[in-house]
């Protein structure tokens, strides 16, 4: 069949790097052919290796964004951030450094190479860590698209995390407006004009996790950030993982007035596109207010907000309560394209 | 929490009693009732806020073939994917680049190096071709709200190397076709606002006054669509058949002159295959001759490759009889088996106001209920 990866004909689609089923299809048929580590089997943001009494956490992560200057941010905070965040997603708030490799086409400016340095240093500075190494490759014109970056990082920490430890009972916290990183590219890739205060929310959040987990202590269960894919990807890998059901009450949604005249615009669901500044929280129901209230006091978490119940229900289901029904949330393999009429 | 402005057309309390009332009229007629919406954004909406989910036992709303996506007949696309693979720069909209035509869709072509590139508006089209010296091909497609679009680029001094492969269909036929149907049950019928802002809901008196079913002209938020259904069932247990514009906030009797004024005068209606469903007369929106130097049709007429044998499962495909209202989704055979999302068979699976795909999406849900 077309698109099954393990047919030996078939090819890489665009759909395999969305963030849904397809590209876990492709990471289970190709990465994870013949591994039996159960740490790279977990498949989490950042992998988790034991250090004594303490663990090492590592991840990687790659960023070809079009376009590389966005309105809230640009490729380098963006590569910065993306890792930070997972190691920070583990539990990791302290993040000893990062690595940085460049691969960019012949002829792009190198005023644009130092803008997206100078921000990446910025964003360092922001998670309070520095890039330790780096690499650099030009490939001739045409051969990659502007340019392309590939960031690693290491950290340590006492106690770790996983997206897999939602319990029944449990609330989900957003930590702020969702929807925004994919409204804004998508509006500035398409040139849809629409920018005006849709703005990226590309941020460093090992700080705010930092907050977190002093305020949650272990009634903080679960955490991921919604990145590719958005909060229904994220949520619907959580409720697959701790084999619940999530049902989020959409009148609770924190949106920003930009993305949601964005959203009902151009008819995408915010839910289903990234963030690159937000996390979603798992906490026993008798410690919202008070990670709440750490949220709020962190700049970074002013706009936090309840948003969902775990329950017993089916395994692996995201549920939108709408106030006039409930309807199911299901994964979306193709990019977000805007309806036609 | 930010900017949370309350919604007038998406008030829950007003919903929740609207849905009572719905109950009481299903409850009181003491049998089915059976009505049709013609709109893709309709169903988006009824999925969007599960709708269905706390409607009474006894009222269904059928999706009718209101979806532009889904009834562009196979050679149409066809001929873009022949053009994308000559070598032309090809644009259209976001949802017709997933729908297979005889064998591939225009997402295949590009694949396979084609240059096709999506647009959100038929203006952009037009700023495509200005900056490029090179033939443009527009494959316009839609109901005659995206056609006053196309239409309103074309009499706007359109650059002299942009093409439209027009698959413009005009909705009004749509109803006819359901209608005229042996086997329907439909009761009543609700009518898609948006279109009518442009032909005005006066259009349907023909339609009620020959098939005696009622039409209620309906908005797309919620409280819109519930406050249309209950209008449409009232009548239906009253026995009555009128054309009631309940979206008149947008929808007048008349319509838009101005823009149906420009639709005609770029378009003519003609014959044309609706995919899966019939040869609709009056159904194509095809140029007219004095936009002759425009059309792609004409102007790349020798290059549309020959007739295509229909691709694997095409033939046991439903998209018809779905459309149609005579089938639901998962009376086909292909469904979720053979025709997925991710390998569609029929255009229904593609658009996201496709019947099958909405329906795909809520399947397993309706099996866990």
């Amino acid at each position: 069949m077309k698109g099954d990866p393990h047919d030996a004909s078939a090819r890489v689609r665009l759909a395999h790097g969305a963030g849904g089923p397809a590209m876990r299809a492709l990471i289970e048929s190709v990465f994870l052919d013949g591994v039996t580590d159960p740490e790279a089997r977990a498949l989490g943001d950042a992998a988790v290796l034991p250090l004594g009494d303490r663990f090492l956490v590592l991840s990687t992560d790659a960023h070809v964004v079009m376009p590389p200057f966005f309105p809230g941010g640009d490729i380098g905070r963006l590569s910065v951030s993306g890792v930070v965040n997972d190691l920070a997603m583990a539990g990791c708030c302290d993040v000893l450094g990062l690595t940085s490799s460049v691969i960019v086409e012949e002829g792009f400016p190198i005023e644009s190479l130092r803008r997206i340095h100078r921000s990446m240093q910025i964003a360092c500075a922001e998670a309070n860590t520095r890039i330790v190494s780096g690499d650099t490759k030009v490939m001739q014109k045409g051969e990659v698209d502007g340019v392309v970056l590939s960031t690693s990082g290491v950290g340590i920490t006492d106690r770790v995390v996983r997206d897999s430890g939602l319990l029944p009972g449990d609330i989900v916290i957003a930590t702020g407006t969702l929807g925004d990183h994919g409204l804004a590219v998508l509006s500035a890739r398409h040139a849809l004009g629409l920018e005006g205060e849709l703005r990226s929310d590309v941020a460093p959040l090992n700080g705010l996790v930092r907050a977190v987990l002093a305020s949650a202590g272990s009634k903080l269960h679960a955490m991921k950030d919604p990145t590719r894919g958005g909060v229904t990807s994220a949520l619907t890998e959580m409720a697959q993982k701790a084999s619940i059901s999530i049902v989020i009450d959409e009148a609770a949604l924190p949106l920003s007035a930009a993305a949601r005249a964005a959203a009902e615009l151009l008819g995408i669901d915010p839910l289903s596109v990234a963030n690159e500044g937000k996390a979603l929280l798992g906490v026993e129901a008798s410690a919202a207010p008070e990670v709440l209230r750490a949220l709020h006091a962190h700049p970074l978490g002013v706009h936090a907000a309840c948003i969902a119940r775990v329950t017993e229900g089916e395994p692996g289901a995201v549920w939108l309560d709408t106030g006039f029904g409930t309807r199911r949330l299901i994964e979306r393999d193709d990019l977000p394209l805007p309806r036609i009429c | 929490m930010t900017e949370q402005r309350k919604l007038e057309f998406r008030d829950v309390a007003r919903g929740r009693a609207l849905q009572q009332r719905l109950a009481d009229l299903v409850a009181r007629a003491g049998r089915d009732v059976t009505l049709m919406h013609v709109c893709g954004s309709h169903e988006q909406a009824f999925a969007r806020y599960g709708l269905r989910s706390r409607f009474p036992q006894g009222l269904r709303v059928q999706m009718g073939p209101g979806c532009p996506v889904c009834v562009t007949d196979a050679p149409e696309i066809d001929a873009a994917v022949a053009l994308a693979e000559r070598g032309y720069r090809v644009l259209t909209y976001g949802d017709m680049l997933r729908v297979p035509g005889s064998s591939d869709s225009l997402m295949d072509a590009r694949a396979r190096g084609a240059r096709v590139d999506v647009i959100y508006a038929a203006t952009q089209a037009a700023e495509i071709a200005r900056g490029s010296r090179e033939p443009v091909v527009f494959f316009a497609t839609g109901f005659e709200t995206t056609a006053v679009a196309t239409a309103a680029v074309l009499l706007n001094a359109p650059p002299a190397n942009l093409f439209v492969l027009s698959a413009h269909k005009w909705v009004p036929a749509a109803m006819e076709i359901v209608a005229e149907s042996p086997e329907t049950q439909i009761e009543g019928y609700l009518a898609a606002g948006h279109a009518a802002t442009i032909t005005g809901c006066g259009l349907f008196e023909p339609f009620v006054e020959r098939y005696r079913r009622p039409v209620v002209v309906a908005g797309f938020e919620p409280l819109d669509i519930l406050a249309a259904l209950v209008l449409l069932v009232e009548q239906v247990l009253g026995g009555k058949a009128e054309v009631v514009n309940a979206f008149p906030r947008a929808v007048t009797k008349n319509g838009n002159q101005r823009a149906l004024t420009a639709l005609f005068k770029v378009f003519e209606t003609d014959a044309g295959e609706w995919r899966g469903i019939a040869r609709v007369p009056r159904g194509n929106l095809r140029l007219r001759e004095a936009f002759a130097a425009h059309d792609a049709s004409l102007r790349f007429s020798g290059e549309f490759a020959a007739p295509k044998l229909p691709r694997d499962g095409a033939l046991e495909c439903c998209c018809g009889g779905i459309m149609t209202g005579r089938l639901t989704p998962t009376d086909c055979r292909l469904f979720g088996s053979k025709c997925r999302p991710d390998t569609p068979v029929g255009a229904c699976m593609v658009s996201s106001e496709g019947a099958c795909r909405i329906w795909y999406d809520l399947r397993e849900r309706e099996a866990s209920e």
